[in-house]
């Protein structure tokens, strides 16, 4: 069973120096895990149960490549609408309705609702965006990336 | 468009939910996808330098790990400022996502996005004075919007 979505997962000392050293640099190397153990000071096969172990107790939420979605032949941009409280909940229906639409956040803002739409076809935002105006009656502000400039994910435990 | 070929696409759909966990995982790679193993190391590091792979590694859950206040910070930045401090917001390691997007005037003044981590709203707000007094004279406005609740949350569809 995995722990409730709140319920914070107890990391050991080892699991804490698996998590802080291997967010990224895993050697494309034929056995990859007995490197990394090496620096590790642990062997190839606790490694890959430690790792078995994060992943199904839910301190990983995977283990591999992370791509990078817009190098892909995607396109994709963050957007936000300002709806009103006495229609929020069927506006985010008709947003969530549309499969380009990828996350969807409620925050405290006027303009309290944003989404990050992801397709295929960089021509397809616009009529994304379109679609989503003309099914909700209200305006969404359009936030494409114009420089990027996130350098590395990395989170401490 | 980085020029990816049908090889290349096999690759990424047979490791998008992930590495398998054992001795040599990039042998079961090259077995599910039916090329040698040689070609399937090439071509992952082909894609890490074009950057198509963003890096190989551990993806935490922040939620379960204690780091679970994230607020997105926004920064009206001077235009002439903004591109020799973006990356300098963006290298802090509590920063996972810094872009600079358009301003909507009247409605949104903002142009510099940086999401923060903390396992707090007062760490992160920590943060956040971090990130201003980075930011120094350049700064005109700044606001933190906090996420109430996940509305949807699926994965980006790879293209093809």
């Amino acid at each position: 069973m995995r722990p409730a979505a709140a319920e914070k997962v107890e990391l050991d000392e080892v699991d804490r120096r698996i998590v802080n050293d291997l967010q990224g640099g895993l050697p494309l190397e034929a056995r990859p895990f007995a490197i990394v153990g090496e620096r590790l000071g642990i062997s190839e096969g606790e490694l890959i149960r430690r790792l078995r172990r994060l992943l199904d107790g839910g301190a990983l939420t995977r283990f591999g490549p992370l791509y990078n979605a817009d190098r892909m032949g995607g396109a994709f941009t963050l957007s936000a609408m300002a709806v009103p409280a006495e229609r929020f909940e069927e506006v985010a229906a008709i947003v969530n309705s549309f499969v380009e639409v990828a996350h969807n956040y409620e925050r405290d803002h006027a303009l309290n609702m944003w989404f990050v739409i992801g397709c295929e076809d960089a021509a397809r935002v616009g009529a994304v965006i379109a679609e989503i105006e003309a099914a909700t009656g209200l305006a969404v502000h359009d936030f494409p990336k114009e420089e990027e400039y996130f350098v590395e994910f990395k989170v401490t435990v | 468009m980085t020029g990816l070929d049908d090889i290349d696409r096999r690759i990424i759909k047979a490791t998008t939910v992930g590495l398998p966990l054992e001795s040599e995982p990039y042998h079961a790679v090259a077995a599910e996808v039916g090329v040698p193993v040689d070609e399937v190391v090439a071509r992952m590091t082909a894609m890490l330098e074009t950057g198509v792979i963003r890096r190989i590694g551990a993806v935490p859950n922040h939620y379960r790990l204690g780091v679970s206040a994230n607020g997105m910070s926004v920064w009206d930045v001077d235009d002439a400022a903004v591109s020799e401090i973006g990356p300098r917001v963006g290298a802090l390691d509590f920063v996972t996502h810094c872009y600079r997007r358009p301003r909507h005037l009247p409605d949104w003044r903002y142009n510099l996005f940086a999401m923060v981590h903390g396992s707090s709203r007062a760490e992160v707000e920590a943060h956040v004075a971090e990130i201003r007094a980075l930011i120094g004279p350049a700064l005109r406005a700044s606001d933190i919007l906090y996420s109430k609740r996940i509305l949807k949350k699926t994965g980006l569809r790879l293209a093809g």
